[in-house]
């Protein structure tokens, strides 16, 4: 055990954490947008999983780092936007549809990376570049994208708490009867927060394949998705509680890393466990205390 | 033809067909995209599946999970469950089949094979039971929590096969060893692996079809499925309910588990399945819940996993392909609207298609 506490210098834990959140606060941002307008998101995993397979695809098409998480971007909405017309237009059960898109993304990223990734024996596109913190202790190296997760974090709760456009969103989630009766369009109102969540989940869907490790594979989000649909939830279906519900999760994760290098005597599978058993427990627990907008996973008839 | 009568084959029959054309057509676009040939792609799927030689008993020794899994994933629905850990529950299935294959010794054959094929059925029961207690109790919603428990179970069968307590030592890699061949389940024709498991499922469908239509528990899992608050209303044990659906679910999915090993491969390997039970849902949704209909259901996936094999080795196109055709079949299933509204049919039926009866109300709502 001394080993270990050896091992384990804070800061650099801290940092570990953040990064390791960075997909898990992104989607879970996306879906608290999408949840608050009142429709369930279990796609984020798909959403991810197509995102980190076109932001790769792009980058080596293209050489351009920078457009591949461009495309991460788009492609994330492009699926959103599937989700979004399945359960709003032709009012799809929201889980069924999500449920069609994670395993829609299995297939199309499955078949694409056999043809053009895995029998192209392509050169990775190396990562993005690490930015270097020196006002933090050891001047740590921290990647792009988890700089603009964090970065939106303040911005996603300005726009769900403080604009017209939140307040719009949130009667949506609460009561999409009395906001249609008050002038709001409230298909409009889903359709862009479901494709707001998709930009934002895509963008997570960047950090597998272009900051995590350059290059893309098989299921690489590992239901981080799903990790993150619990984050959601365990923060209360807020901005900001979802990015410290992300860090419980991360630090799970980077926990069970550390504890690995550290030589404490326990099989890496067990710790492996670890966040999908914690997000077991914290779903299971949270759930009593939290509650989801009135009219989440409703769907909504025109009259 | 009464109008009744047209409408019931409507929904039942046509929009299926629509559904599976509708995502070979889409399937077949991804192909021409990754620059293969999508009539070749096709052809080789349906050679693998039907007219190889032997591709036949194969295509039927796939389809046996896929009943087992299909009943399991279509019970939860009609409880208004949506159990996405079948694949979990099916791997606990096996872990639990092959320590009964394994340390069982010296018990005859005649209850060797039931004894491990109901330690299969534990293994499942337990693994889907814990999400109907936290469903039930603190209403933790089971997309989460199965989903999750997938992903330990995943875990913890690496933990056990490679180079853990159940690994065979003799071999290099991660595995389970051989069971003992007591327990293996008979073969029914010579030179195929077509096994005993075949007559289990085709049993297990109306046992499930009498289970749920002309039992109390049935009763009580349909109306708990069509609205929470009447089944309590009407003094049933909603919690109760919910924890013996999910059980139930489960142990059919260890169950498949369970026969997989006894049945097909004799041990446990490190990818035990490829997805069997995500397919399940699918293989559910088609059948619209209803368990006679997972037979043709489950044929047609057990024939599509059995060619996308073959259709790999011949035409280099990934065998991913066939979760495009699942996902695009499940989306049309599940939105009727939809295919009226691109083939502008004008038959409606009354009513929409209500596939899974659950009450949506969230993702963690309490029950």
């Amino acid at each position: 055990m001394s080993d270990f506490l050896l091992h384990l210098d804070l800061s650099g834990f801290i940092i570990a954490t953040l990064v390791a959140g960075t997909p898990l606060v992104l989607a879970a941002m996306g879906g608290v947008m999408s949840e608050r307008s009142g429709v369930v998101n279990i796609a984020l995993e798909g959403i991810m999983l197509t995102s980190a397979f076109a932001g790769y695809a792009a980058a080596v098409a293209t050489h351009n780092l920078l457009l591949g998480v461009v495309v991460a971007v788009l492609a994330g909405m492009l699926i959103a936007g599937l989700h979004a017309v399945l359960s709003i237009q032709f009012l799809v059960d929201q889980i069924v549809s999500g449920t069609v898109i994670n395993i829609l993304a299995i297939g199309i990223t499955g078949s694409f990376y056999r043809t053009y990734i895995q029998n192209a024996s392509l050169a990775g596109t190396g990562v993005l570049p690490a930015i270097r913190l020196n006002f933090l202790p050891n001047s740590p190296y921290v990647g792009t994208i988890t700089i603009v997760a964090i970065a939106l974090i303040p911005l996603v709760h300005l726009l769900l708490f403080h604009t017209v456009f939140g307040l719009r969103t949130r009667a949506c989630g609460e009561h999409p009867l009395a906001a249609e009766t008050a002038g709001i369009n409230v298909y409009f109102i889903r359709y862009m927060n479901v494709i707001l969540s998709g930009a934002l989940a895509g963008l997570g869907g960047a950090y597998f394949s272009l900051q995590q490790i350059g290059n893309f594979l098989p299921n690489m989000t590992g239901g981080r998705g799903f990790i993150a649909l619990a984050a959601m939830i365990f923060g209360k279906w807020t901005p900001v509680g979802a990015f410290l519900a992300s860090q419980l999760f991360a630090g799970a994760d980077a926990l069970s890393g550390r504890l690995q290098i550290g030589g404490v005597n326990l099989p890496y599978q067990i710790l492996g466990m670890l966040p999908y058993i914690l997000t077991i427990v914290v779903v299971a627990g949270a759930v009593g205390r939290a509650v989801a907008p009135a009219a989440d996973g409703k769907p909504y008839r025109k009259s | 033809m009464s109008r009744a009568l047209r409408q019931r084959l409507f929904s039942a029959v046509v929009i299926p067909l629509i559904s599976v054309a509708c995502g070979f057509v889409v399937a077949g676009v991804v192909v021409l995209a990754t620059g293969s040939d999508p009539i070749a792609a096709f052809t080789a799927l349906f050679q693998g599946a039907f007219t190889n030689p032997r591709a036949f008993p194969e295509t039927l020794v796939a389809m046996v999970p896929y009943v087992f899994l299909g009943l399991a994933v279509a019970l939860g629905f009609r409880a208004g469950l949506f159990n996405i850990g079948a694949e979990g529950q099916f791997y606990l299935g096996a872990i639990f089949g092959v320590l009964a294959g394994n340390h069982l010794i010296g018990v005859p054959g005649i209850l060797h094979i039931p004894l491990a094929l109901a330690f299969g059925m534990l293994g499942g029961f337990i693994w889907a039971a814990v999400p109907g207690l936290l469903k039930a109790r603190f209403g933790a919603h089971e997309v989460i929590t199965t989903i999750m428990l997938n992903y330990v179970a995943f875990q913890l069968t690496d933990y056990l096969i490679n180079k853990g307590p159940m690994s065979d030592p003799k071999s290099s890699a991660p595995r389970t060893p051989f069971i003992d061949p007591l327990a293996h389940l008979p073969v029914l024709v010579e030179g195929t692996r077509l096994h005993l498991g075949l007559i289990l499922a085709l049993l297990a469908i109306p046992v499930i079809w009498f289970l749920l239509e002309r039992t109390t528990v049935g009763f009580r899992i349909r109306t708990v499925g069509f609205s929470q608050g009447a089944a309590r209303a009407a003094g049933i044990s909603v919690a109760w309910t919910l924890v013996l659906t999910m059980g139930i679910s489960g142990a059919l999915a260890g169950l498949a588990g369970a026969d997989e090993i006894l049945g097909v491969s004799h041990y446990m390997p490190a990818s035990f399945s490829i997805g069997y039970g995500f397919d399940s849902i699918a293989v559910a949704l088609l059948a619209r819940s209803n368990p006679w209909a997972i037979l043709p259901s489950a044929f047609l996936f057990g024939a599509m996993r059995n060619g996308a094999a073959f259709m790999q080795l011949e035409t280099q196109v990934s065998s991913d392909l066939i979760s495009i055709v699942q996902a695009i079949v499940i989306m049309f299933v599940a939105a009727p609207v939809m295919i009226r509204w691109i083939f502008r049919l004008r038959e409606t039926p009354a009513g929409g298609l209500q596939i899974t009866q659950r009450e949506t109300a969230g993702i963690s709502s309490k029950p």
